[in-house]
């Protein structure tokens, strides 16, 4: 293939099933998944990118979205587990009050 | 049709149906498991990119690390199984709007992406993706993004720990 386009579609079609997740599912945990599989398929159109131009550049943006998505996870599994704790459900309808 | 373009439709496919079965399964830790089978195909397609480094960073980081984390939160807080509660009374026309809206925007996202860059070829100075290229690049153009990933991280294990400690 001497074109990257299908990568890109590959990438619309991935981050597009993100969102669908991310707006239908009630559960944190998988609203969360929804959000990394969002953030993979942007990764996807980077580096397909990177290879389209021959520059490395998205390589290197790929590696700080990889970096950003780590901390993410680990303060929202932190944030989770706390909800759970107060809550006794991971379930985002339930949280319609500020009050902890 | 040639192996390269044979290899894509069977990694493609297999990416988009674990995504479907990722928003479909009933059970968080058989979705945590699609998650995985998502992330190791997209390496597959980072290595055809040629992008070996990030393809190796892939499966460690993402299919290592980040989802062996969430299937310790699953596990340790005993939600695998996910009833879908009704939703509210006055949310039932969400799911079709949200399932409608993602498709507009796949078609949107698939006509921008079809109509501009269909007929741009890719360059022909192949790139070294190799770690020593990468580690020059993060330790000369990108020293500062690199030191404030660091910063991040630190104030991300702070959190973590601030946020899960008991009162």
């Amino acid at each position: 293939m001497n074109t990257v386009s299908p990568y890109v579609l590959l990438s619309a079609i991935l981050f597009s099933m993100g969102v669908i997740g991310f707006l239908t599912r009630r559960n944190a945990i998988m609203i969360f998944m929804s959000v990394e599989l969002m953030l993979n398929s942007a990764n996807l159109a980077f580096v397909a990118f990177a290879h389209q131009w021959g520059q490395l550049d998205g390589q290197m943006f790929v590696f700080f979205v990889m970096a950003v998505a780590a901390a993410e996870v680990a303060v929202g599994l932190a944030l989770i587990v706390t909800v759970f704790r107060s809550k006794k459900s991971a379930n985002v309808d339930d949280l319609h009050q500020l009050k902890g | 049709m040639t192996s390269e373009l044979i290899v894509f439709i069977v990694l493609a496919i297999i990416s988009v149906l674990a995504a479907v079965g990722l928003l479909s399964s009933r059970n968080a830790v058989y979705a945590a498991l699609f998650l995985i089978l998502n992330f190791a195909t997209v390496a597959v397609l980072y290595l055809m990119l040629n992008a070996p480094f990030l393809a190796i960073i892939q499966i460690s980081v993402y299919a290592g690390a980040i989802m062996v984390l969430f299937l310790f939160v699953i596990m340790l807080l005993g939600a695998e199984r996910l009833n879908q509660a009704a939703p509210q009374p006055g949310l039932r026309w969400q799911r079709p709007l949200a399932i409608g809206l993602g498709a507009l925007l796949l078609i949107q996202a698939a006509y921008v992406f079809i109509t501009r860059f269909n007929s741009t070829t890719v360059a022909p100075n192949l790139i070294q993706a190799g770690p020593m290229e990468i580690g020059l690049k993060l330790f000369g153009p990108y020293l500062l993004p690199f030191e404030v990933t660091s910063i991040l991280l630190l104030v991300a294990i702070i959190g973590a720990v601030v946020l899960t400690r008991e009162k």
